[in-house]
């Protein structure tokens, strides 16, 4: 485990400006806090990986495959064949720079192969070299460079300092995903046994017990008891959770820290909540008890062998379509790959809200409902009784999640059921949120202690907007519809900008709904004390 | 160095061409084999880029989002920034080409050390850079149609004289041919100013530089100030074109450079970043609907994987599911 991190004023002394020098000729090290360790090879056992083996990203001999190169550039013609984005990707960049100032973590480093187009150009110029005619011919002069082991070692150290938000292809002329070419990357190194352990051990955990803790089955309905009970005793309303319930009319698939880390947990708390006030006829799995997708942040094929449990659970219990709960690259998973990786889901029926009624008829193909656009109907159609007043203790802002936002578009569901269930919301700037909104700097599996430089660093751009608004409005609460968001930018924030909480959106829900027969609510889910003199002005 | 290189390099074109326009018997070289050779080049090479971009399938259906999704009939869905039809993407990707719709949203960070404080702030010049420079060489492009067709069809006439409204000098001053030069010449000084462009540009992005200058100052000093016989010019244009090629007496060695350089953009093309101009209309995180959820998209190449099945889950954990008294398959 590294040291203390280094003081914000210490972290800051960057400048945006990199040096005169051939980018291919400068060297880095693995300081600590930068980089993710290793994967176990127990992990990559499990999981039928290559090469598995103990070794260390800071160690001189990364215990390669003999024939490394080879397989690399195997599994780049492979690629270059399978993927049109990674081809053209490799192909029309004109180095115009106008992604560069829009990687969070530029922007928290000023590292400038942290600049989309040179942690691009990192592979491309080993593209150039084997597959382009200029770059056999001319070399170095048409930007080409031979594949050496310095050149792996320097893709896995930037292409796990890019946590694939896609924020430099909003701003790309050619619409260029550095995601993509992340992904692919990842895909590479996996083939010679490159991988770290926080992408890994998650993957495996996942693929054994159905969820990226490990939680195992009699944990998994240990925990949802306990928020059974803790629901009671705020509200004093006993709400049922049912657990692999065959015949249920929807199948309800959360990310696993919702029920086993805070704050996700004052979310799950309203999930059931509103589930038993609407008298919903759901079931959670605890095979299929993981919605996000740590295999995406290993290859295409483990991100099919991770997600193949949800459609087969939803057709083993019977249900009619499945609702998922807040997460990020769990939505991105489900909203551009999943049809295309396990459909087609033709056991299932398109989506109707059987409250309102309402079609779902986006999600007629995937079967698969946001719980924000479920809510956020629910609301509309006025099925809710909501007192906003008991979220007054609260000054919200609402931190759009990376994937949610440019992998789906899910923008104006939640701002709808903030502004429905908390009376003081407040913007981020315009140029930090929506589209443009900024990761929280430890996304796509990089969320670990030992990076934790790395992601302070990262977390910088979203700390800073939320230092804005904390300080022209007084926000205190930063919400968000990701579990990663969840469980890291709490560091960042505190680190950054303290003062700001990080809840989510259906924790506020929680706190909001009127349940029929509860008790009076003196606390919150979070059980701090509520307003009430506020409330008493509110309501007379 | 990179761009000292590039410099250079064009440099030398440039004086072979001016001395080989001198030699009479390096002008059939220069107005006609090199000519043909190039647009030869240029097909076959752009045929193969796009033909091997298309041959690699689109997997997955991955727009980048940049508006609100077509969800709830209440919401307003940003029909062209999130499309979810085919017309909603055809006009994302005609704003995207002919406006640059993604390079209008640039703008500029900085860092405050005290506070920390980042600071964001508008920057269009490179998209304004970017648009003059495309705009002006797509006209110029076509007004050279004059050169290879006759009658002049109307539509250039009519593009010349807007071209030419500021009626200024003999012969008119075009305003496009100032605009390319001022437009590549601060992309140029982008690149070697901004430390950040500085530092990835390569030998190629100079060298795309300095030889758009090239060619478009070798064009303004043939208009204005050196005049070439535009009648023999033309008489080598048609022939080319008819595939009956006259070598004229004497056009001007200006205008071989001119030729020479043109022929160098076309051969070199293909196989340069310059392609972006063919790779933009395929490129996937623009051209596809974010209708992913409503439509399969299917992936030709998608295969079968080795998954945990539910039976061996159960198996692994028969004893822990029935003690937490959940139902099971096999008791």
């Amino acid at each position: 485990m590294p040291g203390a991190p280094p003081k914000p004023e210490e972290l800051v002394q960057i400048s945006y400006d990199p040096p005169r020098a051939d980018w291919r000729k400068t060297r880095f090290d693995f300081q600590k806090g930068t980089y993710c360790y290793s994967a176990a090879a127990k992990n990559l056992r499990y999981l039928d990986l290559p090469n598995p083996r103990d070794w260390q990203p800071y160690e001189a001999d990364w215990k390669l495959p003999p024939n490394w190169k080879e397989i690399i550039l195997k599994g780049m013609k492979e690629r270059l064949e399978k993927f049109r984005s990674f081809r053209l990707f490799m192909d029309i960049c004109v180095r115009c720079g106008a992604c560069a100032d829009k990687c969070h973590f530029f922007l928290g480093s000023a590292d400038p192969k942290n600049m989309p187009v040179l942690r691009a150009e990192l592979i491309r110029s080993v593209y150039r070299r084997y597959f382009t005619l200029a770059g056999r011919i001319f070399r170095g002069l048409a930007g080409a460079r031979d594949l050496t082991e310095d050149v792996l070692k320097e893709w896995f150290y930037y292409f796990y300092q890019c946590t694939e938000c896609r924020r430099c292809s909003v701003f790309c002329p050619f619409g260029i995903d550095t995601a993509e070419i992340t992904i692919m990357v990842r895909e590479l190194l996996n083939l010679v046994g490159v991988n770290t352990n926080w992408v890994l051990e998650p993957a495996a955990n996942c693929f054994r017990t159905g969820n990226h803790l490990g939680i195992q089955p009699h944990t998994f309905k240990d925990s949802i008891d306990f928020a059974v009970d803790e629901i009671e005793e705020i509200t004093g309303v006993r709400v049922e959770a049912p657990i692999n319930k065959k015949g249920a009319e929807i199948l309800f698939i959360v990310p696993s820290a919702d029920y086993f880390a805070v704050p996700h947990y004052y979310t799950l708390l309203g999930y059931l909540m509103l589930f038993h006030e609407i008298g919903l006829d759901y079931t959670f799995s605890a095979y299929a008890s993981e919605g996000g997708n740590f295999g995406f942040f290993s290859s295409h094929e483990m991100m099919k062998r991770l997600n193949a449990k949800i459609y087969a659970e939803a057709k083993r219990l019977g249900v009619k379509w499945i609702l998922g709960g807040e997460c990020g690259h769990m939505w991105r998973v489900i909203h551009q790959y999943m049809d295309t990786l396990n459909g087609p889901a033709d056991f299932l029926e398109e989506p109707v809200s059987p409250i309102t009624g309402t079609r779902f008829a986006n999600a007629r193909s995937t079967k698969m409902v946001h719980i924000c656009e479920f809510t956020s109907d629910l609301i509309y159609n006025r099925k809710l009784k909501l007192d906003p007043s008991r979220n007054d203790h609260w000054k919200v802002t609402f931190h759009d999640s990376c994937n949610p936002a440019r992998g789906m578009g899910l923008l104006e569901e939640p701002r709808y059921i903030i502004r429905n269930v908390a009376n003081h919301f407040y913007e981020m700037p315009e140029n930090t949120i929506r589209e443009q909104t900024f990761c929280c700097g430890s996304g796509a599996g990089l969320g670990t202690d030992e990076n934790i430089d790395m992601r302070l660093r990262g977390g910088l751009p979203r700390a800073n907007a939320a230092k804005y608004v904390r300080d022209k409005y007084g926000v205190n609460l930063l919400t968000c519809i990701c579990a990663i968001d969840k469980a890291t930018l709490p560091t960042a924030l505190e680190y950054w900008t303290p003062g700001v909480e990080v809840g989510g959106i259906h924790e506020l829900v929680a706190n909001a709904l009127v349940m029929k027969g509860e008790k009076e609510r003196i606390t919150d889910v979070r059980g701090e004390p509520l307003q009430l003199g506020k409330e008493a002005t509110v309501n007379a | 160095m990179n761009a000292l290189t590039s410099f250079i390099l064009i440099l030398v074109v440039t004086g072979l061409a001016f001395a080989g326009g001198e030699i009479s018997s390096c002008r059939v070289l220069l107005d006609v084999v090199l000519p043909y050779a190039a647009m030869a080049a240029f097909l076959v090479g752009l045929v193969y880029r796009v033909l091997k971009w298309a041959s690699s399938p689109v997997p997955f259906n991955i727009p980048t989002t940049c508006g609100q999704q077509k969800s709830l009939s209440w919401i307003k869905s940003s029909w062209i920034e999130s499309a979810h039809t085919k017309l909603g993407v055809a006009v994302r990707m005609a704003i995207e080409i002919l406006l640059f719709r993604s390079l209008f949203r640039n703008s500029r960070a900085q860092i405050r050390q005290e506070g920390p404080r980042l600071l964001y702030s508008e920057n269009k010049w490179l998209w304004l850079g970017a648009l003059a420079f495309h705009w002006s060489m797509l006209v110029i492009v076509l007004r050279h149609l004059r050169f290879f067709v006759e009658p002049v069809p109307r539509f250039i006439l009519a593009m010349d004289a807007v071209d030419g409204f500021f009626q200024i000098s003999a012969p008119q001053l075009l305003v496009t041919d100032v605009v390319i030069i001022v437009a590549l010449l601060f992309l140029l000084q982008r690149r070697l100013t901004d430390p950040k462009v500085r530092y990835i540009s390569l030998f190629s992005d100079y060298l795309a530089l300095f030889l758009l200058l090239g060619i478009a100052i070798s064009g303004v000093l043939m208009r204005y100030f050196f005049k070439v016989d535009l009648e023999a010019v033309k008489q080598l244009a048609i022939g080319l074109v008819t595939f009956s090629p006259i070598v004229p007496a004497s056009i001007g060695a200006l205008f071989f450079v001119h030729l020479t350089l043109v022929s160098f953009l076309l051969a070199y093309l293909p196989f340069s970043k310059l392609v972006h101009m063919g790779g933009i209309f395929l490129s996937p995180t623009r051209n596809l609907p974010n209708d992913s959820r409503m439509v399969r998209h299917v992936n030709p190449w998608n295969y079968p994987v080795k998954v945990h099945t539910y039976q061996e889950w159960e198996e692994e954990f028969h004893d822990k599911i029935k003690a937490a008294g959940l139902p099971l398959e096999r008791e």
